[in-house]
């Protein structure tokens, strides 16, 4: 089977993601074929589809955790990328703050104390800041995972499911907050569109 | 500089986790004294010196497997290993912050099992402590890039042995020669040992660490 698949850095300014005739495989089952973005700083694409569409392999592509099968790629550099994965990606043993710091220290985050701090306020954990994340509900370690994914002020954002497992208050505050990143480039997959549907520039839907 | 605090942030993180979760260290102890334990009792009277150093080795190197085995399990469980390959910091980093951690839960166990080998056996000298700390850096270097290797797979418990034990073969027999006897060149060996592997694991860890 012939394949060619080619990931970039990116080189304009205001455009963020391009993908073109964007293919992925896992040996015969196709999961997406000939996907052609553009997305620029300020836009959202809305990617929805049903459990198993293929939204999760699309992110983790454009995130440059999964090698597309065919197609060319042009991304930021990884600095510039923050992802939200299904898994929160946070450690269980360590409490927000040490989660935080690890990222801040591996993403170069300058002062990214006084960011964790801003961000734990702002998502509602800063009193639980020395408290172990296995002891957060689902909810929680979700908060903690946005805060890790806005951590280093990534100038794209690929967002999994962001709403999961939130309470009403905290897809409030992540609505709230998706409003603000208005000059980003965001992705969001979800099977459940409503609340993010307002702001979108871009739809995708995976059948 | 950056590498270097990116190393040091990681394998604190690695440090202070089993700290908090005391799994792999209790094990790797309770392992390694019960081995030597039995030994004691199975071994004959009058047994040689070389047999036992081979038995030492034995356990040290499954007492080595056992930590391996639990080095990637927070990144397993909670997909942390995509969250650590998507930061900027360079993924060989990973890999050496791991390959610390697990050094320094070998070197503990190591701290307590030489003295009680000592005590149940005989004396260990100079050259086997030299060697022991030759051989875990290879066993440690070899052993984070096959746990990083079967991390990914299903049946990742039953991989890692398959992968990791024929690659530390040499490193028994290099262990086993410098305690043994012919010191020097087996010493020399082990070294040779430690970086070569060393430094292809080093390289290599990008590519394990990759998904297609």
């Amino acid at each position: 089977m012939h394949t060619r698949a080619c990931v970039r850095a990116r080189t304009t300014t205001t455009r963020m993601l391009t993908a073109h005739d964007l293919t992925k495989r896992f040996g015969v089952k196709r999961v997406f074929e000939h996907v052609e973005l553009r997305v620029a700083r300020g836009e959202l694409l809305l990617v929805t589809g049903p459990n198993g569409s293929g939204k999760t392999t699309l992110l983790r592509v454009l995130a440059g955790l999964a090698a597309p099968s065919r197609g060319t790629l042009e991304l930021p550099p990884r600095a510039e990328i923050g992802f939200l994965g299904h898994e929160p990606y946070v450690y269980r043993e360590l409490t927000p703050l040490e989660n935080l710091a690890l990222f801040g220290r591996l993403y170069r985050v300058p002062e990214h104390r006084e960011r964790s701090g801003m961000l734990l306020e702002r998502f509602g954990l800063w009193q639980v800041r020395h408290e172990r994340v296995s002891t957060f509900s689902r909810g929680m370690q979700q908060r903690l995972a946005l805060c890790r994914v806005l951590l280093h002020n990534p100038s794209l954002l690929l967002l999994d499911e962001p709403f999961n497992a939130l309470d009403a208050d905290g897809a409030e505050l992540l609505d709230q907050t998706l409003g603000e990143l208005s000059d980003r480039a965001l992705v969001v997959a979800t099977h459940d569109p409503g609340r993010v549907e307002r702001l979108a520039t871009q739809r995708l839907a995976f059948a | 500089m950056t590498y270097a605090a990116d190393v040091a942030a990681l394998a604190r993180k690695d440090l202070l986790l089993e700290l908090r979760a005391k799994e792999t260290l209790p094990a790797m102890l309770l392992f390694v004294l019960s081995a030597l334990t039995v030994f004691h009792f199975a071994l004959p009277r009058g047994t040689g010196h070389t047999a036992a150093l081979g038995l030492l080795w034995v356990a040290l190197v499954f007492t080595a497997l056992l930590g391996l085995t639990r080095a990637f399990v927070p990144e397993r469980e909670q997909g942390l290993m995509d969250a650590l390959i998507l930061t900027p910091a360079d993924r060989s980093a990973i890999w050496l912050a791991k390959t610390l951690a697990v050094l320094a839960f070998l070197a503990v166990a190591e701290l307590v099992a030489l003295p009680a080998f000592g005590a149940f056996f005989s004396g260990i000298d100079g050259r086997t402590v030299g060697a022991v700390a030759l051989a875990d850096i290879g066993i440690c270097a070899v052993g984070t890039l096959t746990g990083a290797m079967a991390v990914a797979g299903r049946a990742r418990e039953l991989l890692l042995p398959l992968l990791f034990l024929p690659l530390a073969i040499p490193v028994i027999v290099g262990g086993v020669g410098a305690s043994a006897g012919a010191g020097g060149r087996y010493l020399a060996f082990l070294v040779l040992y430690d970086a070569i592997f060393g430094l292809l694991a080093w390289a290599s860890f990008e590519y394990v660490v990759a998904e297609t």
